[in-house]
Order: C-alpha cells, then sequence, then structure tokens
C-alpha cells in the first residue's frame, strides 16, 4: 500500500493580530474581508494567499516522496508540519532543508537527503546565493532548487521572474556547488548530536 | 502483460521500442488544435484541445479600484477549474489541491512573463482599472492540464478586445463606447512544454493521463519567443542531471515554434478581410 504524506504549512499572521496560528477557518482572510468591501479582486487576491500556500505544500510533499523509501512502510501516514518562525527571505530552501533534517531525526528510511537552495539574479545578472527578503524583492529572477545528495540530482525546482538558459545552468551548478556545505552541515549537526550520547 | 493487470510492464514494452502505447515517438506531442472567440458572452475566448484533455479559457473584463501602492495597475485574475465531468477523480464542492495547483502555476506565469503590462489595463490613474477575469475549465481531463491551460490562456489574451472608456469630466462616471473596441496588447508568448519522468530516467513530452500516473516525476518549462525561461516548475519526483535539463530546453524551444505557428494562423484567420 502507499503511503500518504500530508504536509501542512502554518504560517504565523505576521501582523501580530494574535497567537492563533492560520487555520481552517482563515481568521487573517476573514479579518481582511471585514477591512474591504467584498468586491471580487480582494475575494480573489486572498484566495490565491491560499492557494500559493498549497502550491508550496505540494512542492515540498513531492520532493520528501520523491526520496523517502515509502514501500518499507505501507499503511502508514507521515505528517510533516512546518511552522514558520521568522522569514529573512529563502523560505522554501529553509522549509525543505527543516522538512529533511526532521524526517532524518525521526528516522524515516530514505533513499538520500535532500536540501533547498535560493539563487537571485539581479538585473545585470550578477548571481547571489541565499538571498535576503529585500534582495529577493529586488532580484529580476528568484531560482529555488532542491537537490539530493547521492548525485546532486535536480528533485525540485521553483522560479519566479524571467531569466534565460544560459543563467538557469549556472544557477544550478552554483546551487549544486552550495549544496556540497549544507550537507557537511548536516552531517556536522548529526555527529555532533549523536556523539554526546 | 495486460494493460489493466501490470500497466506499468506494458508501458515500458513500448518505452524500449522508443514509442508509447498510442503511436507517438518519446518526443511527439499529440494533436493540438485551437478555436478562439467561440464563447460571444466573454470578452475573449479560445478553446484547445491536446489530444484529448480540453481546456477553454473565457475572459471577462470588469472595472475595479486599482491597488493603493500601484494606483496605475490593473489586474489579471485567473482560475483553473477542474470539474467532476471532465474526469472522474474529482469531485464538486471547493477546488481540489490539483485546481489550486494549476491556478497558481497560471497566475505565476502571468506575473513573470509579464504577458500583459498591468498599465495597460489603467483607465483612470487611482480610480479606475480594468481587471481581467481568466477563467479556465478542463472539459476532458487526460494528461498535461498545464500545457493546455497555458496555451488556452494566451489565445484568449489575444482575442480579447477591450471598448474604449472615457471618464466624464462633469459627472465622474465611466462612460463605455462599445462600438470602439481594440486588441490588448499582448506582448509575449510564453508557451508551456512538459515532461513525465518514466523509472527516473526516460523523460517523455505531453503525458496522457494514464502516463501521468504511471510517471516517476513531471517537469513543466514555460518559455517565451526569446529562449527566456518564465517558468521551471517541478514539484519533486525523480531528479534530472544538468544534461537531461538541457534536452528539455531544446525540446521546449521547437514546441514553441510548434505554438506560435498554430496561434499565428488561428489569429489571421480571424482578422476581419
Amino acid at each position: 500500500m502507499e503511503e500518504e504524506m500530508h504536509t501542512d504549512a502554518k504560517i504565523r499572521a505576521e501582523t501580530g493580530t494574535g497567537s492563533s496560528p492560520r487555520g481552517p477557518g482563515c481568521s487573517l482572510r476573514h479579518f481582511a474581508c471585514e477591512q474591504n468591501l467584498l468586491s471580487r479582486p480582494d475575494g480573489s487576491a486572498s484566495f490565491l494567499q491560499g492557494v500559493a500556500e498549497k502550491s508550496r505544500e505540494r512542492l515540498i510533499r513531492n520532493t520528501c516522496e520523491a526520496v523517502v523509501l515509502g514501500t518499507l512502510h505501507p499503511r502508514t501516514s507521515i505528517t510533516v508540519v512546518l511552522q514558520v518562525v521568522s522569514d529573512a527571505g529563502s523560505l522554501l530552501a529553509c522549509c525543505l532543508n527543516a522538512a529533511c533534517m526532521a524526517l532524518v531525526d525521526a528516522g524515516v528510511p530514505m533513499r538520500a537527503l535532500f536540501c533547498g537552495v535560493t539563487c537571485a539574479l539581479d538585473s545585470d545578472g550578477t548571481l547571489m546565493l541565499d538571498p535576503t527578503s529585500k534582495q529577493e524583492k529586488e532580484a529580476r529572477a528568484v531560482l529555488t532548487f532542491a537537490l539530493d545528495s547521492v548525485e546532486r540530482k535536480l528533485l525540485m525546482s521553483s522560479t519566479k521572474g524571467l531569466y534565460s538558459d544560459a543563467e538557469l545552468q549556472q544557477c544550478l551548478a552554483a546551487a549544486q556547488a552550495a549544496s556540497q556545505h549544507v550537507f557537511r552541515f548536516y552531517r556536522e549537526s548529526l555527529q555532533r548530536r549523536y556523539s554526546k550520547s | 502483460s495486460c494493460r489493466t493487470v501490470e500497466p506499468l510492464e506494458y508501458y515500458r514494452r513500448f518505452l524500449k521500442e522508443n514509442c508509447r502505447p498510442d503511436g507517438r515517438e518519446l518526443g511527439e506531442f499529440r494533436t493540438t488544435t485551437v478555436n478562439v472567440g467561440s464563447i460571444s458572452t466573454a470578452d475573449g475566448s479560445a478553446l484547445v484541445k491536446l489530444g484529448n484533455t480540453t481546456v477553454i479559457c473565457g475572459v471577462k473584463a470588469e472595472f475595479a479600484a486599482p491597488p493603493t501602492d500601484a494606483p496605475d495597475t490593473g489586474y489579471v485574475v485567473p482560475n483553473v477549474d477542474l470539474p467532476p465531468l471532465c474526469s472522474s477523480r474529482f469531485r464538486s464542492g471547493p477546488p481540489g489541491e490539483e485546481a489550486q495547483v494549476a491556478s497558481q502555476f497560471i497566475a505565476d506565469v502571468i506575473e513573470n512573463s509579464q504577458i500583459i503590462q498591468k498599465e495597460d489595463l489603467c483607465i483612470s490613474p487611482g480610480k479606475l482599472v480594468w481587471v481581467l477575469y481568466c477563467d479556465l475549465i478542463c472539459l476532458d481531463y487526460d494528461g498535461n492540464i498545464l500545457d493546455a491551460c497555458t496555451f488556452a490562456l494566451l489565445a484568449a489574451l489575444k482575442n480579447v478586445q477591450l471598448p474604449e472608456v472615457t471618464i466624464n469630466e462633469e459627472t465622474a462616471l465611466a462612460e463605455v463606447n462599445l462600438k470602439k473596441k481594440s486588441y490588448l496588447n499582448v506582448r509575449t508568448h510564453p508557451v508551456a512544454t512538459s515532461f513525465a519522468v518514466f523509472d527516473d530516467t526516460l523523460l517523455i513530452v505531453d503525458p496522457t493521463g494514464e502516463e501521468e500516473h504511471l510517471a516517476t516525476g513531471t517537469l513543466t518549462i514555460v518559455m517565451d519567443e526569446e529562449g527566456k525561461l518564465c517558468c521551471l516548475h517541478k514539484p519533486g519526483g525523480s531528479g534530472l542531471t544538468g544534461a537531461k535539463l538541457q534536452d528539455c530546453m531544446s525540446r521546449a524551444v521547437t514546441r514553441h515554434k510548434e505554438v506560435k505557428k498554430l496561434m499565428d494562423e488561428v489569429i489571421n484567420s480571424m482578422k476581419p478581410k
């Protein structure tokens, strides 16, 4: 039997309206509707906001499904819950790294580790790895990749903005090089953790 | 092995010979047809068929107040609907995950490709702008919904005619002149090319519903006429090397030419003689 994966990304409201995360009742969305007249653009804009989360969840879920050895655990559901504590840019990459570490911590058998890397291209074509929120906003294009640890193959990609094929190859190569550092960090932190016990 | 009992083995037998059960080669698209202007009540419409997959796009233009942070821009609001009539996998009710992901994908394509300059939708800065509601409805689901939706959206936007609007100085009301209509300025032509990954190694273009179900991963590339990429959508699945990605890019370039040719034929046939 296939395993089901649920990824819930609960994002805490940054306006500080309360400590309750945005649940299915959608407290933040309801708030927005009260402020503005119920004209369709605003309704669709907040609908699209929820849709963006669903899209991100699917990206993370499909990446996890590609590496987790589901056949070893039939009739099992693995739920990965990601709570954003602070967003200073490169959010999707951070979510992917957190998800991978959580799966390792849980002892879920995987065929490889994966990591997320974000590249930003500004108007002159300069490449920036791991951009801050400000750099992301000002960039011409922002590319997020998920790479596996065995052969640095591309597992997931999500891009924003316009860029050329050559720039894509450049970003991919830079991301593959950067992923070495991330995987080394994984290894070191796990070594540290298990050497203590 | 039987198609219903062991579908994967059945497919593998064909893939070994570098072809697919429906007779196509691995890099071949299904027959693509497009029909514009079929919905007379919409401001622009297009029907696209990719083999059996059928998507219709209707564009309605309405007035709206512009956002306060960008008072001279209009809105383009896409929505993809996958109703139960197109496939038994969908239930009626709120949009499922696939419809939401498709809606987000189309919204990203519109945003990234700058297909419409939002400033072109402005009537009176700070007061009145156009909002284009693009409703994409799947009438028959047989895989590769993203390519069909992107093409339908492009064709429908090229078909949209907006009436001239003037703001009356005295009454401050908008006056619509339905007799004077002009086409939208569609600045770029983004074309989507989707691939399915089989057994972590083989890439096939334009997957059918059955092929998507058996695939271990999918990839969608959206390219404009200058070869610029506005979207590289790979939602997880088997890994790809840089070289395989390059093969996909070249296929996307040829697909763009195919679609552009079809688009131009249709638009020229619609022009008054």
